[in-house]
């Protein structure tokens, strides 16, 4: 499946969209953001995928967000769900992390309990996955703060290196490589895992299947109950289905 | 009587195997006279059945006036359920909701496993997150020994029985955790003679007091407000942390553990309580117990409503589109009445957070008269970033994301195929009218309510009413004619009062209520003749002020 991908002309097909010479596969990539209340991670999805920033209020349920990114090798649609951190939607958090490809772990670096609050998401997310199944960032935010850290970057550097975990400092305010580590999360599925495209399809329409019934339903309510490796063309059948929506 | 005939025919099941459960019939009661006033009472649907109604037919009161309120007496669910005032039957709802209740059982563990594990210390609340909320709700903790907090005109105090602090409207709640304690060893001193304490009168002040096990709620106020509709808006404050938690988590967790501090649970709502009291300090409809429409032409309302009713899904069971705190449209399933009182919490819920401006939010939300045990998923999004048009889709299944997400997208193509965005558009830019357009010149404001509808009109409210504090007086003034109007031992029809500022007149009937505010220099036959112009005028526009035929899916 990987050999009809590799060598097309990436960006003259990404820019004319042409579902026919567009033949990088489309991975829909669930991210969930969690951490404390207030750590900043409404601000994270609301700076990557508008960048802009603005004071927000604390989040109620969750909001979700899509953003599509272009990989040379394939082109990511990031499924973004921002959770509350507010304790009372603890218990209905696991509906928003369930079938995840990424999470990112965010503490506000100028508060060590956020940090702590972290390592809890953390053990909670090493029970419901196996290793392989989920990228999980640590994100220290809030970088335009530095004068009331409480957190260093090493100590946080360190636990993510210990723990196998991606880490970067970021600001949502100051736009400090927000962008960067969407496109790491991004860009660890890209790389390692896509070498065992047939295994991990089959895990990814396994763990999409919600959404990609959802898709293929929106191509027209007639499609077939998609297959096993359905995933693959998920979004090129959603592109179809969006130039024709007049006709339905 | 013709229409007692239709009335009937809403009750029939169709499959006549079920015998109508008891809340159908405490409905029925509740509905207006039928023949009294119909076909002359302005805003009524077109159909005259249940069927055709947007809402539970409602008094405003009712809370209150039912057995309930007994205050004293710990209930135990059982007894709850067999509640007469109930507006829809709990047996009816756990059958049409059984996924509800399943969702629940998997709530409640996950809460047990997290209060046990909050008991071995692991998830003990960071005392500093909460105040890093606090800060970001805006709300400025005032000192509780200073003047300003005692010249607050109403304060509002949540405690759990325990005494512990939930809530309080002005000041930290640990800093009067002692005034608490006070409040509630008043309470527990009355229960000990097996009575209740309901309300202190002294001084100007009303100190009033609910009891909801396991909460006890208490308002301190030297507003013009009657004991009755005080205690009617602690109400509104108790449903709103139900909105939040279910009355059955909210009784398991103080099952559990007697002194939890509930304000951990509640951390980062504080705002949605807060703006629930400012709101009803402005807003006529909650003293009404109804919902204002914003006024739209009915051809378009008609094509709102039924592109939201073409977007359906299997377990949609209400859409509701709104613009400020006012309906736009409202589809419910088939025999799933939405309260008053549950549209007024979601309301208030999206006027008081501005993250739902930005993508798409999908949250748990108890609806406390529908149903107080479990949780919908509501679905909230603006459907233009710069135009205040706001979407609820409210569903029973909380994995169904995807499906109600994809009912936005296809209510938006419809409405953009159908051509009515620009009138959309154009309505939004006027969302109240004057009431300059009645014509009556003495006439400065009015408030009509039709009560089978559970919908009411009103102008925008204008000189000399400029101020806050001006505006805040008129409302009063409707606060005390209502509350004189619905005393529950003497109820009054009609009330003329005359002001210093202002002459007021109100009329109750068994299917409107009318409230008018004119010239202090009018006199009594003129407000008598203004009242029949008036109500020929909104009979004229009804069908632009009220949504006349309101929509199943």
């Amino acid at each position: 499946m990987m050999e009809l991908v590799s060598l097309q002309d990436m960006a003259q097909t990404a820019v004319l969209g042409s579902s026919l010479g567009d033949n990088r596969p489309t991975y829909i990539y669930k991210v969930v953001l969690l951490g404390s209340t207030s750590v900043g991670k409404s601000s994270l999805a609301y700076r990557y995928v508008k960048n802009d920033f603005k004071e927000s209020l604390p989040t109620v349920g969750c909001s979700f967000f899509t953003q599509t990114v272009q990989l040379e090798t394939a082109t990511i649609k990031l499924e973004i769900w921002d959770t509350a951190g507010q304790e009372k939607y603890h218990s209905v958090c696991h509906l928003y992390y369930r079938g995840a490809h990424a999470a990112l772990l965010v503490y506000d670096l100028t508060n060590k309990e956020t940090l702590n609050r972290a390592k809890q998401w953390l053990t909670e997310l090493e029970k419901e996955f196996l290793p392989d199944e989920i990228v999980i960032a640590l994100v220290g935010n809030k970088t335009d703060l530095a004068d009331e850290r409480e957190v260093a970057a090493e100590e946080g550097e360190e636990f993510a290196r210990n723990r196998s975990l991606l880490f970067m400092e970021t600001s949502a305010k100051s736009n400090h490589q927000v962008n960067d580590i969407f496109m790491a999360i991004g860009k660890v599925w890209d790389g390692s895992r896509i070498p065992h495209p047939l295994a991990k399809l089959v895990m990814l329409s396994a763990l999409c299947s919600l959404s990609a019934q959802e898709l293929l339903r929106r191509e027209g309510e007639k499609a077939p109950v998609p297959s096993r490796g359905g995933g693959q063309r998920l979004d090129l059948g959603t592109r179809r289905g969006r130039m024709g929506c007049c006709r339905i | 009587m013709a229409a007692d005939v239709h009335k009937k025919k809403g009750w029939e099941v169709p499959n006549g195997s079920l015998a109508p459960g008891n809340g159908q019939h405490a409905e029925r009661s509740e509905s207006p006279t039928p023949g009294l006033a119909q076909g002359t009472e302005p805003g009524k649907g077109q159909s005259a059945g249940q069927e055709g109604a947007m809402f539970v037919h409602t008094r405003s009161y009712e809370d209150l006036t039912s057995p309930e309120d007994g205050g004293a007496v710990v209930r135990s669910p059982e007894e709850r359920r067999g509640e007469p005032a109930e507006p829809t039957s709990m047996e009816q709802i756990s059958k049409d909701f059984s996924e509800l209740s399943t969702q629940l059982t998997g709530m409640a563990l996950d809460l047990e496993e997290e209060m046990r594990q909050s008991q071995e210390g692991k998830l003990e609340p960071s005392p500093q997150a909460t105040r890093h909320d606090s800060v970001l709700s805006g709300k400025e903790e005032e000192d509780v020994t200073m003047d300003t907090w005692r010249m607050h005109r109403k304060h509002v105090f949540v405690l759990s029985e325990a005494g512990k602090p939930v809530y309080s409207r002005y000041g930290s709640e640990e800093a009067l955790s002692s005034t608490m304690g006070v409040m509630m060893a008043l309470v527990s001193f009355l229960e000990a003679e097996k009575n209740a304490i309901r309300s202190i009168h002294a001084d100007g002040y009303k100190v009033v007091f609910v009891r909801k096990s396991p909460l006890v709620l208490v308002a301190v106020a030297r507003t013009r407000q009657s004991e009755q509709e005080i205690a009617h808006e602690l109400l509104y404050i108790y449903y709103q942390i139900l909105s939040l938690l279910t009355w059955t988590q909210l009784n398991h967790i103080f099952q559990q553990k007697q002194n939890y501090d509930l304000r951990r649970l509640l951390a980062g709502s504080e705002r949605i309580t807060d703006n629930l009291l400012d709101l009803m300090a402005h807003d006529p409809s909650f003293l009404m117990g109804a919902v204002r429409c914003l006024p739209l032409a009915a051809s378009v309302r008609d094509a709102v409503s039924t592109s939201l009713q073409q977007a359906k899904a299997k377990s949609l069971v209400f859409s509701i589109l709104l613009s400020g705190n006012q309906l736009v449209s409202l589809v419910r399933k088939k025999d799933q009445f939405l309260h008053p009182i549950d549209l007024h919490l979601l309301f208030n819920l999206i006027s008081s957070s501005s993250s739902f401006r930005e993508g798409e939010a999908w949250t748990p939300i108890c609806l406390p008269k529908f149903n107080s045990s479990g949780f919908f998923h509501a679905h909230i999004s603006y459907l233009e970033q710069e135009m205040d048009l706001c979407l609820l889709l409210v569903s029973t299944d909380r994995e169904d994301f995807f499906t109600v997400s994809d009912c936005k997208r296809r209510f938006q193509e419809r409405l953009r195929r159908r051509g009515v965005h620009h009138a959309l558009q154009e309505a939004l830019r006027t969302p109240f009218y004057s009431v300059a357009q009645v014509g009556i010149p003495d006439l400065r404001h009015f408030i009509y309510k039709s009560k089978s509808s559970g919908l009411f009109t009103s102008p925008e409210i204008e000189a000399p009413y400029v101020r806050e504090e001006e505006k805040e007086r008129l409302l009063g003034l409707y606060q005390y004619l209502h509350s004189r109007a619905h005393n529950s031992s003497r109820p009054l029809k009609n009330i003329y009062f005359t002001g210093p500022r202002e002459n007021l007149l109100a009329w109750v009937t068994s299917a409107f209520e009318l409230y008018i505010c004119y010239s202090p220099l009018g006199t009594k036959a003129g407000a008598i003749s203004a009242v029949n112009k008036l109500m020929k005028w909104i009979r004229k526009e009804e069908d632009r002020l009220f949504i006349l035929t309101p929509q199943t899916y």
